[in-house]
């Protein structure tokens, strides 16, 4: 085996010898709330808008329309679509481009792009992405200048370690995971804070109450 | 410790002037002073307000510390398996005991992959181990993609802040920078928004068509062999996915065990640092996966000085720091010196302790120095780092390397003070009688003897008559 490895290994346990275990990790912190599903819904919609995100509210029947409306107050025509993005929450009349390998050149040229999520968290106001099915590789919500996620109110769960529980599987099996909280934003001139540095500039959500 | 003793080759940790100096120099920089009082002052309120909001700060401040120490005495286990994940996920690791042979890894792959450019995520490790200098010398140019890095690295300067490295700069002086190093910038204005526009422009070209990376790594989860990055603009995300080849350097202090560990950490680093409940993207990834990132994952694994740190029980604690920069935005000598005066990728208070462990030059040993020892930079860490209490031990370390000189005693008589309750309330009491001859319009501006280097630098506010312990158990009553 490498000879840095020994040395490093052989330099940490001279380093600890025969020191104590430590104590059990306290882990008291707050592990699940205790919100309803009305409270998640207000609490993310609340916490993602301060991130200057637009949120809208609507049923699962309305999911297409919503996006429609949305996409059309914006100018947007042409968007790429993840595989697996459930045939509701596709909007009639656009010219969707689905991924099956778009180069980067063309995701970089479309209007926007649409996914769902894996889980959103309400105290913090933040969408995750696992990229399974509806959401894409990494790269789709990334080069895209608009993204419009879909978030199915059951998948809102309350605190941090709420989610990081429930994508404990999808990183055991080795899938990558993208917290995002609002667009990509940068205080790094004078503290004054401008959106889209580098990934999407703008960010929309429709949280389905029903689903 | 063990007969191979740690090399510090690091070229970037090169503390050139005792701070001291550095820092009188910096005190006459007026703009300097203005932007860093106003940074700070603005993220301090803005993180009292983000950990107000947590009812349960304090249990994870506890779990962060206790996750961090245990991680640490089980430092070996925990990175062989990590070594073990990430080689089963498909990356390949590696080991080094030093800066020099880190960057000489992450070159040898780069040259093998004939690169002549290199991507790069903001990175203080990398900036400990003089990366890009290095790359430099084998005709490899490292573009950083960070905003702030970019301001930094056009303007041939140093970072000032380990989040806002460039919050020494106004934006007249970055618009001078961009239009004389990136392309098309004839009409740029001093807008932030045109300004950063700008930035994304060249750097948007540089991610099309760049195929390699390298970045540091926030946490690395050994039982999964995922890394995590924590970022803001979106350049970590172009980086870690878009590239043929990455390359991740690490300090072996970042490990954790699990990956439930991850439930402290995305709570208290994002508060604690840019004082948000959560900051824009958190990736995680682990080894290579077919069609997603890239093709070819490397992890470098770098000791540089951290097995010395491990070695000291009493400073061990300085390895838990996770570079939140919660302890330089609270610290009032940081506030009027700001970061190029610690002469070092680390500022501030954690700079003061971390880089005289990481880099044993004389001038590096001024640091710990470099406080007023008034406790705030402890309060906000949050993963509990005693920082006043490490200052002290090593303060008396570095006078016992001087020699015994009445400094030296009175830091080794300080250093047993700290450490007990009762003798620390003895002694303010004994200071509040014995510092009167000294106390001048309510300032002591010079102390006697040995303790005179304390004052050249700074006016002391006396010890009240009254200690704070000693007003609270009154009040008590
Ligand atoms: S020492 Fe503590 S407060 Fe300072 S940067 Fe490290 S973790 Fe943050």
């Amino acid at each position: 085996m490498s000879a840095a490895r020994d040395a490093i290994l052989g330099r940490i346990r001279a380093a600890l010898g025969d020191a104590p275990a430590e104590a059990p990790v306290p882990r008291s912190f707050r592990r699940a709330g205790t919100a309803d599903r009305a409270a998640l819904i207000a609490g993310f919609a609340e916490k993602a808008s301060a991130y200057r995100v637009r949120v809208e509210l609507c049923g699962a029947a309305e999911v297409a329309a919503t996006a429609a409306r949305l996409l059309g107050e914006r100018g947007h025509v042409r968007l790429a679509v993840p595989a697996g993005l459930p045939a509701g929450f596709a909007p009639e009349g656009f010219d969707l481009v689905p991924d099956e390998g778009l180069d980067r050149a063309t995701l970089s040229a479309v209007d926007g792009v649409i996914t769902a999520c894996a889980c959103a968290i309400a105290q913090t106001g933040t969408i995750v992405l696992d990229h399974g099915a509806g959401q894409g590789r990494r790269a789709l919500t990334l080069l895209p200048d608009y993204h419009l996620c879909i978030v199915e109110a059951g998948r809102i769960v309350d605190l941090v370690p709420e989610a990081v529980a429930r994508m404990e599987p999808a990183v055991k099996a080795g899938r990558p995971l993208t917290f995002i909280s609002g667009p990509s934003a940068t205080s790094d001139i004078e503290l004054s804070r401008v959106e889209g540095v580098h990934g999407p500039r703008t960010l929309d959500v429709i949280v389905v109450r029903d689903a | 410790m063990s007969t191979d003793t740690p090399v510090h080759e690091g070229p970037g940790i090169l503390v050139e002037r005792p701070f001291p100096a550095a820092a009188r120099d910096a005190l006459k920089d007026a703009q300097l002073r203005r932007n860093i009082g106003k940074a700070t002052t603005t993220i301090r309120a803005k993180r009292r307000n983000a950990v107000a909001e947590m009812p349960d700060w304090e249990a994870l401040r506890d779990a962060g510390y206790a996750i961090k120490r245990d991680a640490l005495r089980r430092l070996d286990e925990n990175l062989l398996k990590l070594d073990a994940s990430v080689t089963a996920a498909g990356g390949t690791v590696h080991w080094a005991r030093d800066g020099a042979e880190a960057n000489r890894i992450v070159g040898d792959i780069l040259a093998g992959h004939g690169a002549e450019e290199v991507l790069k995520i903001k990175s203080l490790t990398t900036d400990e181990t003089g990366l890009n200098g290095a790359l430099e010398a084998r005709g490899i140019d490292a573009i950083e993609t960070d905003l702030a890095e970019v301001i930094v690295q056009k303007g041939g300067d140093r970072s000032s802040h380990i989040l806002v490295p460039a919050i020494h700069r106004n934006r007249a002086e970055i618009r001078a920078i961009f239009k004389r190093e990136l392309p098309d910038t004839d009409d740029l204005t001093d807008d932030p928004k045109a300004l950063t526009a700008a930035a994304r422009r060249y750097l948007r070209e540089k991610f099309m068509t760049v195929p390699c990376a390298v970045s540091g790594a926030n946490f690395a989860v050994a039982e999964t062999g995922s890394v995590a990055i924590f970022e803001s603009e979106g350049n970590g995300r172009m980086c870690l996915t878009l590239p043929r080849v990455l390359i991740t350097v690490m300090g072996i202090e970042k490990v954790v065990p699990r990956w439930d560990d991850m439930a402290a950490f995305l709570q208290l680093l994002p508060r604690s640092s840019t004082a948000e409940r959560m900051n824009p993207y958190n990736s995680v990834w682990s080894g290579t996966r077919a069609g997603e990132g890239p093709e070819e994952f490397h992890l470098v694994l770098l000791d540089n000085g951290r097995t010395a740190v491990l070695a000291d029980e009493a400073a061990r604690d300085t390895l838990n720091c996770i570079r939140c920069s919660a302890c330089l935005n609270i610290c009032p000598v940081y506030e009027r010196t700001g970061g190029r005066a610690y002469g070092s990728t680390y500022p501030g208070p954690i700079g003061a302790i971390l880089t005289p462990q990481l880099d044993p030059s004389a001038e590096a040993a001024t640091l710990p120095f470099a406080s007023s020892l008034c406790g705030a930079c402890y309060e906000v860490c949050p993963v509990k780092i005693d920082i006043p209490r490490i200052l002290v031990h090593l303060r008396s370390k570095a006078n016992a390397a001087k020699g015994t000189t009445g400094e030296a005693l009175a830091m080794a008589a300080m250093a047993r003070v700290f450490g007990s309750e009762r003798l620390y309330a003895l002694a303010q009491r004994a200071v509040a009688v014995g510092q009167r001859p000294f106390v001048r319009d309510g300032q002591i501006r010079a102390l006697p003897g040995p303790l005179a280097g304390w004052t050249a630098m700074r006016d002391l506010a006396p010890v009240p008559k009254q200690s704070f312990r000693g007003w609270w158990a009154e009040r008590k009553r």
